[in-house]
């Protein structure tokens, strides 16, 4: 063989060894590559490719529902679609961007934001384009699967909160988790895009009524389109919460309120037991369930009339002459001045080198302090203010329940303040003019208080001196019962006086309010109360505004008042700001026809206010005219 | 010229070697795509494999030292076929390297790699001297240069690249100077590292050039596509997840996972397991091509065979190195296993160069 392969043909055997050589050197590095990968840190990749493969999509537990307390509902949940946008191929979502936006009516540069905002999210967490789709909306997205298929419909439990803003405030409302949420939770409580309460009793209960999430686990191919499903867990619905309102005697509180700036609050004295609160201007919850746009939000937050307020809770004003019953309490518990002192009222006073008028410029005659409460006379007040003294009115007010908050389950409650010597050395560095005391006498200067306050205070007092918290929980517990002594004399010709406001001829909350329950044939129901007007403004607040300004702001009107005399099982406090009438005016009879309101339902015939506000839509415009027409408009 | 009685001998072992790695391709290729839109893959690549033969088997029975002969115009016509192919070619994701011949679209390519081998076996059999000059390594890389040049304009990194080691097996095994060697060595890493980590290049350019030499690229880019296969491999284990069973694979994480990453496949769903046998196949199937060069008649067969075994080395280099992670991702195919035509017909004319060197290794 070897003879005929020349010299010139010889082959390189030994270079061909070599290379034979590399190609199993070759063979052995790959062979570790592979074994790195597939042995070494196969555990890992094993996980990745889980990852890959399995995808965790959320049920959305639903949220628990509202009941009144019968049960009723008030808040429910529905199901509805959003529509997502699948982000795995940015490229396709640039090319179909015309395409989706006109089809789903959504505006270019809201989803290009939304997809910026979303670009270091992970690829496969879409981007809901329309949280709450049409029809219209599903059958587009039905017809374009084929040549869209990065939109998908997700289905979801939304909150269904009552027409007509109906117990807006005490309500709430939900929305996506914040950012600080997410923080304060440490990340294992919410997940972004979780709905959480966000004000009202959404919030307050928010963990009562939050269910737990469900969680189905797909497996997805690489392009994240579900493939099948490997199992199921079901989610745990929210649980119910029963409140203490009645919804018919909630919805006479808002009809009464209807066009005015104000509040309303009810409830049991005996059991601290909320039955209706409402605050107007109001704003319908629905917004936020759904997405509440930048603009929305903007108007209801700058409104100046400040419709996210409740008022109920959160407006802290001089409760005027309402607090001369709080007064009234301590002069007959401490014995200044005397209880049977008695002043004579021309009309006006000097106090501390300051003349004073009435607000009945023709003065109340001789005056005791039954005569003083139900014609509200503030030169008695100025006396009996002056022989107190700035300590004992603070004393008392704080302990009948002013200038802290009432604790009820709502978040945001006011405390509102009572003035006292310590709080304006602390705070303004001087002595307590003892000036200020004679205008803290009447409930006008630096005091505030918030609607639900003066309502516990009253309540308080008409129940012998046991103050409940009020609560919107039914299963409200532990309940803080506040005992503070009162005399039993005491309670007895405050209450009366109580009782003269409204049925005696002359009481400032007579003329306005008894004929509507005597019309009724409910003027043995024996409603108590006490008017109240205040400025808008602080005396120094309207030195500070040009006088131009001064004239726009009106009165806050006030009425609390409870029935029967003892033993009362209802009390109510109503609070209309801005008006350019006084409290007899405006705020006696509203809280009149809501005990009426009250009475009718209790005796089982039908409520005339709601009939009225079904047959006559108009019937916000109507009453203001009629309280327009009303006679004696400036009565205290 | 022909003495009959041996005018025709396979080589079975090989046959035997490569047949077993096509059948390991036609089971991946069907566990890869039986479940979506390409199922039936496996019968088309059965029909590349077929016609793939049937050109082994004349190719086998040409003498090649007619080829030899012939190499200047096998050379020029394969220039202007790949001039032909960049101007009139039908262009498939973004590049244009095939030509339709018979209602096929062949990648001229894969046919310029096979005379590649021939011209330079030529070129290294005249060779007399004991090493080679300066001269003959700047003629050397004109004659590679030129149509790798053409075959990156199409764009196609792969298989220009691919033409490399043809040259450089055969210069290792014509003889060649210590200096040149690391002179050429040292030259080529340099303009490679400084195309690969961009010394020259701002990272922007990096990726157009990167875009640009791989418009097959899916817009997720090369580093989802080698993480998935990574993921597929490493997630495989010593056993695999089983025949038809890798999620990666059946999901469609793993790009093109019938053909340029039929590795990763194979390696999700049999495991190092397969992967060992795999490559153990091809260690084979280089070994016996290189027995082959060493049992050759003259010094033009050798190169021959070392030359289609320096092609089939880079790839399954270059293929299985990507797979997992260690190479870019260029679109070279694991010879005999890869889906497509092409290079399925590359492969078996290649081996036919090898059986017809074979055959006449015992012709004077």
């Amino acid at each position: 063989m070897a003879n005929w392969i020349g010299s010139d043909q010889k082959l390189p055997q030994g270079r061909l060894i070599l290379v034979s050589y590399v190609v199993v050197l070759e063979t052995i590095l790959l062979l570790i590559g592979f074994w790195k990968l597939q042995i070494v840190q196969s555990g890992h990749f094993a996980d990745l490719a889980e990852k890959n493969r399995i995808r965790s999509i959320p049920i959305i537990a639903p949220r628990g529902k509202i009941l009144d307390r019968y049960g009723r509902v008030i808040v429910d949940n529905y199901p509805s679609f959003s529509i997502l946008l699948l982000r795995d191929d940015p490229a396709q979502i640039q090319k179909d961007l015309p395409q989706i936006t006109t089809g789903l009516g959504v505006t270019a540069d809201d989803l290009k934001q939304q997809l910026l905002e979303a670009r270091d999210e992970p690829k496969f967490q879409p981007v809901i384009v329309k949280p709450e789709a049409s029809d219209a909306d599903l059958a587009f997205v039905e017809s374009h699967r084929a040549d869209l298929p990065e939109l998908e419909l997700m289905m979801v439990q939304r909150r269904k909160y009552p027409p007509d803003d109906f117990m807006a405030h005490v309500i709430g409302y939900v929305g996506e988790v914040s950012p600080e949420q997410l923080a304060q939770s440490g990340g294992d409580r919410y997940k972004p895009g979780d709905i959480v309460g966000k004000a009202g009793l959404e919030r307050q209960y928010n963990d009562i009524l939050t269910g737990t999430d469900g969680m189905r686990r797909v497996i997805v191919n690489s392009i994240g389109k579900p493939v099948r499903t490997l199992d199921d867990t079901e989610p745990i619905p929210g649980k119910p919460i029963q409140l203490t309102i009645d919804a018919d005697l909630q919805r006479v509180a808002e009809e009464e309120l209807t066009g005015k700036i104000g509040a309303m609050v009810a409830l049991d004295p005996r059991t601290g037991e909320t039955l209706a609160m409402a605050s107007r201007p109001a704003f319908d919850p629905n917004d936020f369930a759904i997405r509440i746009s930048r603009k929305e939000w903007t108007d209801l937050n700058d409104n100046p009339d400040k419709p996210l307020l409740n008022r109920a809770i959160q407006a802290q004003l001089a409760p005027g002459s309402v607090f001369k019953i709080l007064e009234s309490v301590a002069m007959l518990e401490s014995g200044v001045p005397p209880p049977d002192f008695h002043v004579f009222c021309p009309g006006y006073g000097v106090f501390y080198g300051q003349v004073r008028h009435d607000w009945y410029p023709k003065g109340h005659g001789e005056v005791s302090l039954h005569e003083a409460i139900v014609h509200s006379c503030d030169i008695f007040f100025y006396n009996v203010g002056e022989r107190l003294g700035i300590d004992r009115l603070s004393y008392y007010a704080t302990a009948l329940g002013l200038g802290k908050r009432t604790g009820i389950d709502l978040p945001s409650e006011e405390s509102g303040l009572v003035p006292s010597s310590d709080w304006v050395e602390r705070v303004y560095h001087h002595k307590w003019y003892p000036g200020s005391t004679i205008s803290l006498a009447i409930g006008q200067g630096p005091i505030e208080v918030t609607p639900i306050q003066l309502l516990r205070s009253i309540s308080g007092i008409a129940m012998d001196g046991v103050f409940y918290q009020p609560h919107l929980l039914k299963d409200f517990s532990p309940m803080k019962v506040t005992k503070f002594p009162i005399s039993q004399n005491t309670i007895e010709q405050v209450v009366d006086g109580m009782y003269g406001v409204v049925n005696e001829d002359g009481g400032t909350g007579h003329e306005l309010g008894y004929p509507i329950l005597a019309q009724a044939k409910l003027q043995d129901v024996q409603f108590c109360g006490k008017t109240g007007t205040a400025q808008t403004i602080s005396s120094q607040g309207l030195l500070r505004m040009a006088a131009a300004e001064r004239g726009h702001f009106g009165y806050n009107t006030w009425f609390v008042g409870f029935a029967p005399k003892h033993n009362p099982e209802i009390a109510v406090a109503v609070l209309v700001q801005d008006t350019h009438l006084e409290a007899g005016g405006v705020a006696a009879p509203l809280a009149a026809r809501f005990i009426k309101a009250y009475y009718q339902k209790k005796l089982g015939q039908p409520i005339e206010e709601l009939q009225l506000a079904q047959a006559v839509p108009q019937k916000a415009g109507a009453r203001a005219q009629e309280v327009a027409a009303a006679p004696a408009a400036r009565n205290q | 010229m022909k003495e009959r009685e041996h005018s025709f001998e396979l080589d079975w072992w090989l046959l035997f070697i490569v047949m077993v790695i096509c059948s390991v391709g036609l089971l991946e290729i069907y566990s890869s795509t039986h479940s979506g839109p390409l199922h039936g893959m496996q019968w088309k690549q059965l029909a590349w494999i077929g016609i793939g033969f049937a050109g082994m088997l004349a190719l086998s029975r040409i003498d090649y030292s007619g080829l030899l002969d012939q190499s200047l115009l096998l050379y020029l016509l394969s220039l202007g076929a790949l001039a032909v192919a960049l101007v009139v070619g039908s262009k498939h994701f973004g590049a244009r390297r095939w030509i339709e011949i018979w209602g096929v679209d062949l990648q001229v390519s894969e046919l310029v790699k096979l005379i590649i081998i021939i011209v330079l076996a030529r070129y290294f059999s005249e060779v007399r001297t004991e090493r080679l000059t300066l001269a003959d390594l700047v003629k050397i890389g004109l004659l590679v240069g030129v149509p790798a040049g053409l075959i990156l304009l199409q764009p196609d990194l792969g298989t220009a690249m691919a033409l490399v080691p043809v040259a450089i097996a055969g210069a290792f095994l014509a003889g060649i100077n210590w200096k040149h060697a690391v002179g050429v060595l040292t030259l080529g890493a340099v303009v490679a590292v400084a195309g690969w980590n961009g010394h020259f290049l701002k990272s922007y350019q990096k990726q157009r050039l990167a875009t640009f030499l791989n418009p097959e690229e899916s817009p997720r880019g090369a580093g989802y596509q080698i993480l998935q296969s990574e993921i597929a491999v490493g997630s495989g284990g010593f056993w695999g997840k089983g025949f038809g069973k890798g999620s990666q694979n059946q999901l469609g994480f793993v790009p093109v996972r019938y053909s340029d990453f039929i590795l990763a496949a194979l390696a999700e769903e049999q495991g190092f397991f397969g992967v060992l046998i795999t490559l153990l196949l091809y260690l084979a199937l280089l070994l016996r091509l290189v027995d082959n060069a060493q049992k050759a008649k003259d010094r033009a067969g050798m190169f021959l065979v070392m030359g289609v075994a320096a092609i089939f080395a880079f790839q399954v280099l270059v293929n299985a190195g990507m797979v997992i992670g260690y190479m870019p991702v260029t679109g070279i195919p694991l010879p005999f296993m890869s889906y497509g035509g092409s290079s399925t017909i590359f492969g078996f004319l290649a081996l036919g160069l090898v059986m017809n060197v074979r055959t006449k290794r015992f012709v004077n």
